[in-house]
């Protein structure tokens, strides 16, 4: 959403220019959420709501506390519930706040061959720039938590900011300032995994032997972390992926295909001069407009 | 709450039962956290649903709803079986040492007195034998059998484990587990605190709940320490003022009693008020009540009110009957006896139970004020909504006046909260429309009823032409004001005794309860509120958050009644000698001249520690009741009771199954339904997303939680071919509710009695007016009872059959 100064991009979608990165002295930041002090009340998804000015439609009960039913273009954060039954019969509800993890290597970065699209600042925020965005969807591919959400209304995707308009002034995330237990944290990434040390600790002396932090190296560590329970079995948490990782397609395509496939282009552009050189201009002709037209309606209708 | 909110971070153990904290007091329950993390808290729940506070509980055991004295009562026998009970403080600030008369008994379900036919009881034997001073009898050796804490193990010796199980449904280890943790805390310098709200009120043996956890408090020695209490989580904004300024039928504010018939003049109205001690050198406070009450007299009434007209005493209305509380109210509209009401503030037909009854009552009326800041359900209630309210308006002719007001952000004001501070808040914004401020409204209604009475005269006109109505802005007083009158001033010049020098001013305000006198020389509207707008100004205003010891306690925050004071009955923090009993969680202690500390002492500042005077000292004998002597409705000693509305007998007297003097009328009784056609237990609740009836007006809320729904296990909801999100239809005797189903595993089927018994669960936020979707309301399903002491409805425990069905369809 928001358009920092590009000299705090370190990430820029589809572009080979490196940002000049003058404010590299920024901390890292990351939001923990401490699921095991969360009590699942949704200030946090109203409070994300009112600041970005979001209202997805009034929706029905859909068999869970879980409302709206699924994030979208106009549902940033959302709490997930989990009934879950132990080794010892006992019943746990497992409440998580869902959004996007702000990866350190984003996947939907990655993907995305618009650019400018989506950028990663120096505090280690992703942030969508819609002006720049496409919506062709690569993104929700390219994203290994399933966030981002493609608007019908405008074509263009989004996801949550980590607030970064606040975070640029000083300011902690909104979900961050409006949780009433403290269980979202905000601050630099290295006092967040210490904290989440210390919580740990107190989760194991209260009998969670495998709690943990959520901080997935497959991505390379992210800017949203959990403290869980249960870190050996995160999938428990409404599917929080256990191993996370960016498609095999999108790391294909930055990896091999991407090179072959400029590859392709430049010896297009190349074929296309020598033809024009050859043979002249081309004339688009009437049937070739037409044709045009109908590629481009069947994929607005596919959106 | 004894205690304040942030005293909670102090505790041990921290048990909620009758409430949700999490879910319905979530900023509050930060400190429940805190505790957890900073004081290796354990956090215990004990509820019929696994809730959002269980989802963060150390650990949870489930009860059928209704039972919780039986769990209690069983958590006393094995406190006291084990001997883990705090010694010396149940030895020094209980009357667990004294005895009790020998008329005294309890038979079959009964206390001694009761009568049949009035459904009530003569409670002259639940008391004391007296010595020829008038002093309770002590056997301070536990000896004599007669003794409250031998009364009180005999009264419990029923409730074994194996019974509580039968009762209860709570599996014995889970049970057994619970009393450990409790037991924990007996220990001197360990804490529980106990957090209840309407879980715990909304039964007909409420108040006995209460009492009960009360009574296992006393014994742990949890009462009066930083950690501990009882600490009432209030649900609505302000409804703690609403009982200390005395809104309701029976009270007046400060917590004094409203006369009766029967009390034809002052002298004999204060023989039954102002208490004399009932143990030698006690302080029993209550002896002041003829100085709250006329203070409170030269408050209403100014100079009007004299020593010669009794303080204007006939001038206040006598009640013919206990009180004329809400579920009276629509009785009586029912039978045609009430014709006018003037609903402030209040949304009877989703807030009050029977909503069929609540209907028909209000369609009998000849009018209807509403005051409200929202279209409410109430004042509505004539028009079809189609299934939800299905009104024929034709055949109503109750005239309906709705006057939009203000809401809490468009004025100036104070708000108490649980903890008993009062909160000044500012007006942030101008109400919209024509909204009127609810001072405005009642001030116009105030003056042309007077102008009437003065025009028309009336049976008796005295107590509208009489009032004092002296302030600036007659037609809109302002909120600075009536917080000064509430606070009350010097009439004359005050004068100390002693000295024979003027110490206060006439016309000063007053800097607390202390200096009010009973000679008309000073006024006062809520002698409890006394201090909170001083000389030294607004003291409810302050917002300086300094905590000295980091305890919780931050004096110059806002102002707590009574006297600023943080934590009632502190005295008890510290031992008989004045040493904290806890010394790394002090409140008060002795320091050989006076008491100090980080509190206002609740106690006589320099009475000394040898002088053996009570901490409890509201009460005569200056200690807290193990037997209440007769102060409840419903017996000395709490008794489990079945629901009015119960899926079993009472196993330990089935022939007095339910509360014996339960408020219930006739034909509301005749809407009772059985376990045969209504097999589910049902309880209402509210749930995180929305505050009562008012925020499914607003569109974040509703998104949040769009639609009524009804929760139900998985065991009875395949039993029934109930699905998951599927439409159900929930009946009770008195009506039905379709909505959609949440199959969850949080609620799961209970052994009780060798029975499976199921629990469906009814939150009762929609209505048909607002953002979110149109619902029925829970309240079409609850029964007309009301708690035996309070007459709270009980809408926590009653019988529904639940079916699978489809949507519903408009008529």
């Amino acid at each position: 959403m928001s358009d920092l100064q590009s000299q705090d991009y370190v990430r820029r979608s589809a572009s080979t220019m490196t940002p000049p990165q003058a404010r590299n002295h920024e901390d890292q930041v990351a939001k923990l959420i401490d699921v095991t002090r969360c009590i699942g009340c949704k200030a946090c998804q109203s409070a994300c709501m009112e600041w970005n000015d979001l209202r997805q439609d009034i929706g029905h009960f859909e068999g869970s506390y879980q409302n709206p039913d699924d994030l979208s273009p106009d549902v940033w954060t959302l709490m997930k519930f989990a009934e879950y039954e132990n080794e010892q019969g006992n019943l746990e509800w497992l409440i998580r706040k869902d959004g996007c993890m702000h990866c350190e290597d984003p996947g939907c970065l990655k993907a995305c061959p618009a650019p400018g699209a989506i950028v990663q600042y120096a505090n280690g925020i992703v942030d969508f720039i819609s002006d720049k965005c496409i919506g062709c969807g690569y993104c929700v591919k390219g994203c290994p938590f399933d966030i981002p959400r493609i608007s019908k209304k405008d074509h263009k995707s989004y996801k949550c900011t980590l607030c970064s308009d606040r975070v640029s002034v000083g300011l902690e995330p909104a979900c961050v300032k409006a949780c009433p237990t403290g269980a979202i944290m905000f601050g630099s990434k290295t006092d967040m995994k210490d904290w989440a040390q210390e919580r740990i600790v107190d989760l194991k002396s209260r009998g969670f032997e495998k709690a943990g932090l959520y901080d997935p190296q497959e991505v390379g560590g992210t800017h949203v972390m959990y403290v869980l329970h249960h870190a050996d079995k995160p999938s428990l948490y409404s599917g929080l992926p256990d191993n996370p990782r960016i498609s095999p397609m999108v790391t294909a395509w930055k990896g091999i295909i991407k090179p072959i496939a400029l590859f392709g282009v430049a010896l297009a552009a190349l074929a296309g001069f020598f033809h024009w050189i050859t043979e002249g201009p081309n004339e688009v002709t009437e049937e070739d407009e037409a044709a045009g037209e109908r590629v481009l309606d069947d994929a607005e209708k596919t959106l | 709450m004894t205690n304040t909110w942030q005293d909670i971070k102090n505790a041990n153990v921290v048990v909620v039962m009758g409430g949700n904290a999490a879910e319905a007091h979530p900023c509050g329950f930060k400190w429940v956290i805190e505790a957890k993390i900073e004081n290796g808290a354990k956090l215990v729940v004990v509820d019929p649903r696994f809730t959002r506070t269980a989802s963060v509980a150390d650990y949870y055991a489930p009860i059928r709803p209704g039972t919780d004295i039986a769990f209690l009562n069983g958590v006393i026998r094995y406190l006291l079986e084990k001997d883990a009970i705090q010694h010396e403080y149940v030895r020094a600030y209980t009357n667990a040492g004294l005895i009790v008369k020998d008329g005294f008994d309890f038979k079959d379900g009964l206390f001694s007195g009761y009568n049949e036919e009035t459904h009530t009881y003569d409670k002259s034997s639940w008391d004391y034998e007296l010595d020829e001073q008038g002093y309770a009898k002590s056997d301070d050796t536990w000896q004599n059998p007669r003794c409250v804490i031998n009364l009180l193990k005999q009264h419990v010796s029923r409730y074994t484990p194996e019974m509580v199980s039968r009762i209860c449904g709570t599996p014995q280890d889970k049970f057994l587990h619970v009393c450990e943790l409790f037991a924990s805390t007996a220990a001197p310098d360990k804490a529980m605190t106990s957090l209840f709200a309407l879980g715990w009120t909304q039964h007909s043996v409420g108040a006995q709940n209460i009492r009960t956890m009360a009574m296992v408090q006393l014994l742990l020695g949890n009462i009066g320490v930083a950690g501990g209490g009882m600490n009432a989580l209030r649900g609505h904004s302000n409804i703690q003022g609403l009982t200390d300024v005395g809104l309701l039928s029976n009270l007046m504010p400060g917590y004094m009693n409203l006369p009766n018939d029967k009390e034809t003049s002052l002298d004999v109205y204060m023989k039954t008020k102002q208490y004399k001690p009932l143990r030698p050198g006690q302080t029993s406070y209550w002896q002041n009540y003829r100085k709250f009450f006329v203070s409170f007299q030269k408050a209403m009434y100014g100079d009007a009110a004299k020593q010669e007209n009794d303080w204007a005493y006939d001038w206040l209305p006598k009640l013919d009957i206990p009180l004329y509380d809400i579920i009276k109210a629509f009785e009586m509209m029912n039978n045609g006896q009430m014709t006018g009401y003037i609903c402030q503030g209040f949304n009877p037909l989703q807030a009050f139970p029977d909503r069929g009854k609540i209907r028909r009552g209000l369609s009998k009326l000849k009018f209807l004020v509403t005051m409200d800041p929202l279209d409410t359900e109430t004042s509505r209630f004539w028009q079809d909504f189609g299934p939800q309210n299905p009104a024929h308006s034709a055949d109503i002719q109750t005239e309906v006046f709705q006057l939009p007001t203000t809401c809490f952000a468009e004025e100036n004001g104070s708000l108490v909260n649980s903890a008993r501070w009062l909160q000044w808040h500012w007006k942030a914004a101008e109400g919209p429309g024509i909204a009127k401020s609810d001072i405005w409204i009642m001030s116009g209604i105030f003056h042309r009823l007077r102008e009437l009475y003065r025009k028309e005269g009336g049976a008796f006109p005295d107590p509208l032409l009489n009032v004092t109505w002296k302030y600036t802005d007659p037609i809109s007083p302002d909120p600075e004001e009536l917080a000064k009158e509430m606070n009350g001033r010097a009439l004359a010049d005050l004068t100390d005794p002693a000295t024979n020098t003027v110490t206060t001013k006439a016309g000063t305000l007053l800097d607390g309860f202390a200096q009010l006198r009973d000679d008309g020389t000073t006024a006062s509207g809520c002698w409890i509120f006394s201090g909170c707008f001083t000389e030294k100004g607004n003291q409810m205003a302050r917002r300086d958050a300094t905590d000295p010891r980091e305890q919780g306690i931050a004096p110059n925050w806002a102002w707590a009644w009574p006297a600023n004071r943080r934590i009632l009955y502190n005295r008890a923090s510290a031992d008989p000698d004045g040493k904290p009993w806890n010394p790394a969680k002090p409140i008060i202690s002795w320091n050989g001249a006076r008491w100090v500390g980080i509190d206002v002492p609740d106690y006589g500042p320099t009475v000394k520690p040898s002088d053996g005077v009570g901490p409890f000292i509201m009460n005569a004998e200056g200690m807290g009741r193990l037997f209440a002597r007769d102060q409840m409705g419903d017996g000395p000693f709490p008794e489990h009771y079945e629901p009015l509305e119960s899926p079993v007998e009472n196993v330990l007297h089935p022939k007095v199954s339910s509360n014996p003097v339960a408020r219930v009328f006739a034909d509301d009784r005749a809407a009772f339904g059985s376990p045969k056609q209504f097999p589910y237990v049902a309880t209402t609740y509210r749930l995180t997303e929305h505050f009562h009836y008012w925020t499914k007006h607003a569109l974040i809320n509703a998104i949040l939680q769009p639609e009524e729904f009804i929760e139900i296990g998985e065991v009875l909801a395949k039993e029934k071919g109930i699905e998951q999100g599927g439409w159900v239809k929930v009946s009770s005797k008195r009506g039905e509710v379709i909505c959609k189903a949440y199959v969850t595993k949080r609620i799961k089927p209970m052994q009780v009695d060798g029975k499976p018994t199921h629990v469906i669960g009814v939150p009762i936020h929609w209505g048909f007016t607002g953002q979110a979707r149109k619902g029925y309301g829970a309240n079409t399903l609850t029964p007309s009872v009301g708690d035996a002491n309070t007459q709270t409805p009980e809408f926590k425990a009653f019988l529904v059959n639940v079916e699978k069905t489809s949507a519903p369809v408009a008529a």
